[in-house]
């Protein structure tokens, strides 16, 4: 089945093909179609929806629920995704499986509903306290708001951790083709570590809390180790990035700009290619830095450098210094989006033409 | 030494890193009594395997230690929010909150008393000590006027700091819950009295009847500075002067409540007073078996997936008006035409406050490849059916462009060279024709009619058409009113 849907309804979709039971959320613009498609489908499916009192009840909520061994979710945008951030860092402690949809929106403060990737740091280095990081999606189509929705159900249940989708205002409000899955995933089996309220899990415990010093520390290295290992699920793609000679690096709605951009500069015989984490974290750092060494590397993003700097950092430890330090960045804020005409003008003058 | 069994608990308590049976509360803490009866209630009643505790932050936050059931342990203030979450997922299971005066009376009161006030299928045990036991002594929503706490230390001042929060007084102004009562552990009667409470709360979980709440008044001697004798009677004496023990409300006994209740009311309940519009009714909902079922049908034109076509260019169109003038579902019938057409499409309107009012614009990208760029910064068409869209879009239009704007709009700008300009009567032929909302269908018919889109006339029709799956009585009716207005637009 292919409909032409909004990318935040498309969400839903994919959260109900991922056999996420419960719903949980509070409203907040370019975020609400999300819990309006969930208020009506999820009961539609004998699943649950809550309207939270508040976004710090939507994620507590979640961390009962998934404490419970059920799958469940949430949706925001930028204030409310900062209120979560102590539930996400309970989640990650007590290793719960739950999925969060951030709908960027422009900030600091109330900002205003356009489109920014400023929340980058938080969505993708752990915003809350503590060392915990989620497992990240970055993305770009209505298609990949169900597909990433449900890999991040996926990823969520095989880590045993926060999962994010990290999305824009403007992503949220586009309408295009969604194919949807030809079937519903099956419910992981939680018991062994879930409260379910049955025999078999009474002396199951969900906690964050290790009084003891040397206990946590033995439990962040296994946090850190189990960070790394998810290094095996990260994701990326590259657009005609093989004989580039500048490749632009972009994640979300930029890399679309990226994509046109590569496409017009190409037609002007110049090498331009893209490359596009698809997860943030893991951070598909190998493929980028095979992608971009001994090319000019560019930047586009709807933030202040965030971005700009994790790619940096990436490729220094991948061993690419003097790539590392001639990152250049195009970049927006404010609800501004990157035009294609600044990037081609940018492109133009980095390759010299 | 023989260790004496205690019903409910673990034989010892090998969580708290001791192979002992000591509590970690102090000598005299009402803390200490309530989980022993707690832990009676649940294995007296056979409840051990159903029951999920969750746990709070403060003095209460290892009962997991000792309870011998499943346990949560939440985050400070958030026992009732992740209790929710437990119970809405587990509704076969009894979940029992556990929280203290802090935690649920100051910064998660807004959560506990939502919670009761959605009528939550979840027990709330609470602890009213007067103030912070774990984080050292301080002022607690119910600390009593003139007691002194660390933060407090000349006594709380009811002018600078308010008086005792009375939380079982607050929430049984609530219509949901079903039980709401506050007993105390100050002495043994008391202590009796506080099982049968807790066993009651038990039995409407078990029973899954509906939110209850149990204040339970509790001595803390380390922080009262008291013995555990004179904290008990301090608790008998101020504490229940401030805070009287009773059950406020126990819907299915009939005992209190002002409005009645999910179950039905006795003498002192009230009759339901029905909504006073027949309208305001909750209506059941549709039930469908699958994903597939609820999505298996299309909303508007059923179309096959894109298909790539590198000879079919990219075509960039904006469209803009007033809110109102269906400019935004002139934008999607162009690009359901287009997905008709298997053409790779993407429609993208101007959102938040925008669209409550003043103008309103939508991008619609039509493609024989994949998309890249949402956004519309030069469109090859533009439809304008206001003054400010238009001089605010017109600049922007492609060289070889299209411009059809209404006839109303005054050319205060002329569009860049090369741009071909169309001026539409739309909105006063959609009043000819005694339809004054059909002026988008005009404005479609003039799309068809100077072959703007790329797409074809049949694509269109079966668009526009589609686009009243939900009003099929008008179908029929638009379509003539588009090939009227076509013939009209072509023969002028």
């Amino acid at each position: 089945m292919t409909k032409f849907v909004k990318s935040n309804e498309a969400v839903v979709m994919g959260a109900l093909y991922a056999g996420c039971d419960l719903y949980f959320g509070y409203p907040i613009t370019p975020a609400s179609e999300i819990a309006h498609g969930a208020a009506k489908w999820f009961p539609m499916l004998g699943r649950t929806f809550v309207q939270a009192e508040c976004e710090t009840a939507s994620v507590n909520m979640m961390f009962g629920a998934a404490g419970a061994g059920k799958l469940c979710m949430t949706a925001t945008s930028g204030p409310g995704f900062s209120l979560m951030q102590e539930g996400i860092s309970y989640l990650a402690g007590a290793e719960l499986p739950a999925v969060i949809v951030d709908i960027n929106r422009a900030g600091p403060g109330l900002g205003n509903v356009y489109p920014e990737q400023s929340d980058y740091t938080p969505a993708v280095k752990g915003g809350g306290h503590g060392n915990y990081q989620t497992f990240t999606l970055a993305p770009a189509s209505a298609q990949e708001m169900c597909d990433l929705t449900i890999k991040a159900f996926q990823m969520a249940a095989k880590w045993r951790t926060p999962a994010v989708v990290f999305a824009d205002g403007l992503q949220g409000q586009m309408m295009e083709n969604v194919t949807l899955p030809d079937a519903e995933l099956p419910r992981p089996d939680f018991s062994d570590w879930a409260a379910q309220g049955e025999a078999k899990t009474r002396q199951n415990l969900v906690k964050s809390i290790f009084l003891d010093a040397a206990a946590q520390e033995v439990f962040n290295e296994h946090l850190q180790r189990k960070y790394e290992d998810m290094a095996a699920d990260a994701m990326a793609e590259t657009y005609l990035a093989a004989d580039a000679e500048l490749i632009i690096v972009a994640f979300g709605i930029a890399s679309r700009v990226a994509r046109t951009t590569a496409e017009t500069l190409r037609r002007k015989g110049l090498k331009v290619g893209v490359f596009r984490p698809i997860t943030l974290n893991p951070f598909p750092r190998e493929r980028l830095a095979a992608a971009a060494k001994g090319r000019k590397v560019m930047t586009i993003e709807l933030d202040a450098g965030q971005f700009a700097d994790d790619v940096r950092l990436n490729l220094a430890k991948s061993g690419l210094g003097a790539e590392a330090a001639s990152v250049m960045m195009i970049h927006r804020m404010g609800g501004q989006v990157v035009t294609v005409d600044d990037v081609v003008k940018a492109g133009k003058m980095i390759l010299g033409k | 030494m023989k260790t004496i069994e205690q019903k409910g608990m673990y034989p010892k308590f090998p969580r708290s890193g001791k192979d002992t049976r000591v509590t970690h509360y102090c000598a005299g803490c009402g803390h200490g009594i309530v989980n022993k009866l707690v832990a009676e209630c649940c294995a007296e009643m056979g409840l051990q395997d159903n029951t999920i505790f969750v746990d709070p932050v403060g003095c209460g936050v290892f009962t997991y230690y000792y309870w011998d059931a499943a346990h949560i342990s939440a985050a400070h203030g958030r026992a009732s929010a992740a209790a929710t979450g437990v119970s809405r997922a587990r509704p076969d299971a009894v979940t029992i909150a556990y929280q203290g005066d802090g935690d649920l009376g100051a910064i998660g009161f807004n959560n506990a008393f939502q919670a009761a006030s959605r009528g939550e299928k979840f027990g709330c045990i609470f602890i009213n000590n007067s103030l912070y036991g774990m984080t050292g002594g301080q002022m607690a929503p119910t600390t009593l006027e003139g007691e002194t706490t660390t933060t407090t230390p000349f006594g709380r001042d009811p002018a600078l700091t308010g008086h005792p929060l009375h939380v079982c007084e607050v929430f049984s102004q609530l219509q949901a819950p079903v039980y709401i009562a506050r007993v105390s552990v100050a002495d043994t009667k008391r202590i009796l009295q506080c099982k049968q409470a807790i066993k009651r709360l038990f039995e409407i979980q078990r029973d899954h009847k509906g939110y209850a709440l149990l204040e339970i008044l509790a001595p803390c001697p380390t922080n009262f500075r008291m013995d555990p004798l004179k904290a008990a009677e301090f608790c008998k004496n101020e504490m229940e002067a401030e805070f009287p023990l009773g059950v406020f409300k126990d819907a299915e006994k009939g005992v209190g409540g002002s409005r009645s209740c999910a179950t039905e009311g006795g003498a002192d309940a009230q009759e339901r007073v029905p909504p006073a519009s027949a309208s305001l009714v909750v209506k059941p909902v549709p039930q469908v078996a699958s994903c597939a079922e609820l999505f298996g049908v299309s909303d508007g034109v059923d179309a096959p997936p894109a298909e790539d076509d590198p000879a079919v260019p990219e075509r960039r169109f904006k469209f803009a008006g007033y809110g109102g003038q269906g400019i935004l579902s002139l934008g999607i019938c162009v690009a359901e035409a287009a997905r008709l057409e298997k053409r790779h499409t993407l429609w993208f309107p101007s959102y938040g406050p925008e669209q409550r009012g003043g103008s309103a614009s939508c991008s619609v990208v039509v493609s024989g490849m994949p998309i890249g760029s949402p956004t519309v910064e030069h469109p090859d068409v533009l439809v304008c059916m206001n003054q400010p869209s238009y001089e605010r879009f017109v600049g922007d239009v492609k060289k070889g462009g299209v411009v059809i704007v209404d006839a109303t709009v005054p050319l205060t700008k002329q569009p860049p060279e090369g741009v071909k300009l169309y001026q539409v009567p739309a909105i006063q032929m959609a009043e000819d024709f005694g339809v004054p909302k059909a002026a988008n269908t005009m404005m479609l018919a003039a799309l068809r009619a100077f072959k703007a889109t790329g797409l074809g006339d049949e694509s269109l029709e079966t668009a526009l058409c589609a686009s009243f799956k939900k009003k099929p009585q008008l179908v029929e009716k638009n379509r003539d009113l588009l090939r009227r207005a076509e013939d009209a637009l072509l023969n002028n």
